[in-house]
């Protein structure tokens, strides 16, 4: 619906990619595990390998957790804007359509956080 | 020979009629929806602005004598808590990190509810909400002062308190309270009534008062607690101007109820979003707690809210549908927002700590559903990690809510194991909410929320560093220049209270009051 305005409303997006320095922003979440306390928001070029942002990029963000070292993501259960879906790790971010702002999310079956607190 | 007296003064209801009614005129130069241009554009009916009824009846010279009277008694209680060193009297210094929350999240509110009641009492056609308006708008300001004046002692001896007046531009959390505020002032006058006038002042200003101004009283802070008393009479007026408001609108024309409606569903999310933060402070930043925040919400929202909105059905108005979603939250949002906190605490104006093993045994009798299931385990392994010496930083920045700007920390809620993602698409471009109430927001005015500036894309935009930062120079830390950028001292104001100056000079100021040293 359109806002109700005095004049006519219409302003600029505030995080288009073209402001992001030719980077995007992809979220990553690891689900069931709380310990981290939202999804993860990470600012990258669209020409990065999925096993790099698997390899190089998420440990940084998720080796806090004790469960991490027992984490091979090329196992775990991926979800792509809520939906089922498998990464290739040799592809991009652009080839795989992980577009602009693109939540991903990741199951590690197994793995059910501090004491199976889902933390 | 007997004089006839001349009754000298008016009784309240003249006195009253007179100085709230036909005050102004026709205007002939320019129109009068010239004059008054907010007016309509929202689509509110308004047939006879004379149908305003203030209940208390206020006239600004009564307002004026009242409220000087009330300044008097704060400032001889400031002064002597002042000149007796009362910060030394709080319970524990973990307490002093309430206060820098209200400081920076809540003081600021009240100015800019200041400027957005004086802009709704220009824009209103009538005199009596023009008046009441006023009298609100002239509150806010003084509470704005009064708490930045009683606060300002704690400045002289404890950090964070030092620049909150920049910080609600800046830091990621304050985003939170700003940003409401910002969509409410960017509203039309009727929505701002709704919004802060309803919504904030009358259904949830319980839920942020009492908490902090009993968080006060039972901490042992006798300036706070008097700023609060000081209020609190204004409060009370407040919240029924923000009822005599719905009511007035809802009676003047059948047409204005969905567009009520809708305002009251958004607001009344709006504002429990906001309100996790003070859920937060009640659990987790009060040494001695008065309630638990779930208790609050019983308390205050459901009961009290429900008896409102029994009221109100009379008109057609139901309670908000997301509400529902509020009812399960209570359990979680206060647990889930300090652990938040806990982790981001290097990027925070205040220090955070994770609770003894007493303050665990009163949540978990608090919250039996949820505390020893889904949280107690986080806290004691964070807990134990730190004492290995191993405190537990989260350096990667969190994805956020594009409506209330929380970090997506909330579940779902038929699983609070599970974040609650929600996804929009709007010209092509993706949008990400945290829950069924923030997303239907988001939804009905996209071109509004499309705008929001959420911090950690400001951050990644290369928005937040000091002029003059050359994020490709070598070594750049972008959280270091962050923080400069937000004037948070690394190492002073932020991180645990475990080891902080905070920690130590309160121990060694209270020492040389207590014992021979």
């Amino acid at each position: 619906m359109a806002v109700k305005a005095l004049k006519h409303y219409q302003f600029p997006a505030a995080d288009t990619q073209d402001k992001f320095h030719g980077n995007q922003l992809v979220y990553v979440g690891w689900d069931k595990h709380l310990f981290f306390c939202a999804p993860f928001a990470f600012c990258l070029p669209p020409n990065t390998r999925f096993g790099d942002l698997c390899d190089k990029v998420l440990p940084q963000a998720f080796s806090a957790h004790p469960e991490w070292s027992q984490v091979d993501l090329s196992k775990a259960v991926w979800k792509k804007s809520g939906q089922p879906w498998q990464p290739d790790m040799n592809k991009t971010l652009a080839e795989l359509g992980i577009g602009h702002k693109e939540a991903l999310r990741f199951e590690t079956p197994g793995l059910n956080g501090i004491q199976g607190s889902c933390s | 020979m007997d004089m006839q007296a001349t009754k000298k003064k008016l009784g309240l209801k003249e006195k009253y009629a007179h100085m709230t009614r036909g005050l102004d005129w026709e205007t002939t130069y320019q129109s009068m929806d010239k004059v008054f241009p907010q007016a309509a554009f929202e689509g509110i009916k308004i047939h006879d602005w004379d149908k305003w009824e203030d209940p208390f009846r206020l006239t600004m010279d009564a307002y004026w004598k009242y409220q000087a009277e009330k300044e008097r008694k704060l400032y001889a209680v400031l002064d002597a808590f002042a000149q007796n060193n009362g910060h030394l009297g709080v319970t524990d210094a973990r307490y002093i990190n309430a206060l820098k929350l209200f400081l920076t999240g809540i003081s600021p509110l009240e100015y800019v509810a200041h400027r957005g009641f004086a802009a709704a009492g220009r824009n209103f056609p009538g005199v009596g909400p023009r008046v009441a308006c006023l009298m609100q708008s002239l509150d806010e300001v003084r509470h704005a002062q009064t708490q930045i004046h009683a606060l300002s002692n704690y400045n002289k001896h404890y950090n964070g308190f030092h620049d909150f007046k920049h910080m609600i531009e800046r830091v990621w959390y304050l985003s939170v309270p700003k940003s409401f505020f910002d969509d409410a002032f960017s509203a039309g006058p009727f929505e701002w009534m709704i919004a802060i006038g309803f919504s904030f002042e009358y259904v949830l200003t319980n839920l942020l008062f009492v908490p902090f101004m009993s968080g006060a009283a039972y901490n042992g802070d006798m300036g706070t607690v008097t700023v609060g008393f000081s209020a609190q009479s204004d409060e009370a007026r407040h919240m029924t101007l923000g009822l005599e408001c719905i009511k007035f609108m809802l009676e003047q024309d059948p047409d204005n109820l969905p567009i009520v409606q809708k305002w009251i569903d958004k607001w009344a999310w709006r504002g429990t979003r906001v309100l996790t933060l003070v859920g937060m402070m009640m659990d987790y930043m009060l040494p001695k707690r008065v309630m638990s925040w779930k208790e609050a919400w019983e308390i205050y929202f459901e009961q009290n809210g429900g008896a409102l909105f029994n009221d109100l059905a009379r008109y057609g108005i139901k309670v908000p549908e997301c509400l529902s979603q509020a009812a399960i939250d209570k359990e979680h949002i206060s647990h889930q927002a300090w652990a938040t906190f806990y982790q981001y605490s290097g990027a925070a104006d205040f220090h955070t700590w994770m609770p003894t093993d007493e303050e665990m045994d009163w949540l978990s009798a608090k919250y039996p559903n949820t505390f020893d299931k889904y949280y107690r385990p986080r806290f004691t392994h964070w807990r134990e990690e730190a004492e290995k010496g191993n405190r537990f930083y989260n350096s990667t920045l969190p994805m956020l809510c594009q409506v209330c700007q929380i970090p997506m920390l909330f579940t779902e809620p038929d699983d609070p194991t599970q974040i609650c993602y929600r996804e929009s698409e709007y010209q092509g471009e993706k949008y990400h909410t945290c829950s069924d109430g923030c997303k239907h927001i988001f939804d009905n005015e996209p071109d509004k929320y499309i705008q929001a500036w959420l911090p950690v894309h400001q951050i990644y935009q290369g928005n937040c560093f000091p002029e003059g930062t050359d994020p490709t120079a070598e070594g750049f830390n972008p959280l270091a220049e962050v923080l400069k950028w937000y004037h948070v001292e690394h190492g002073r104001d932020n991180l645990d209270f475990e080891g902080s100056e905070d920690q130590k000079n309160f121990a060694a100021w209270r020492g040389m009051a207590t014992k021979n040293v």
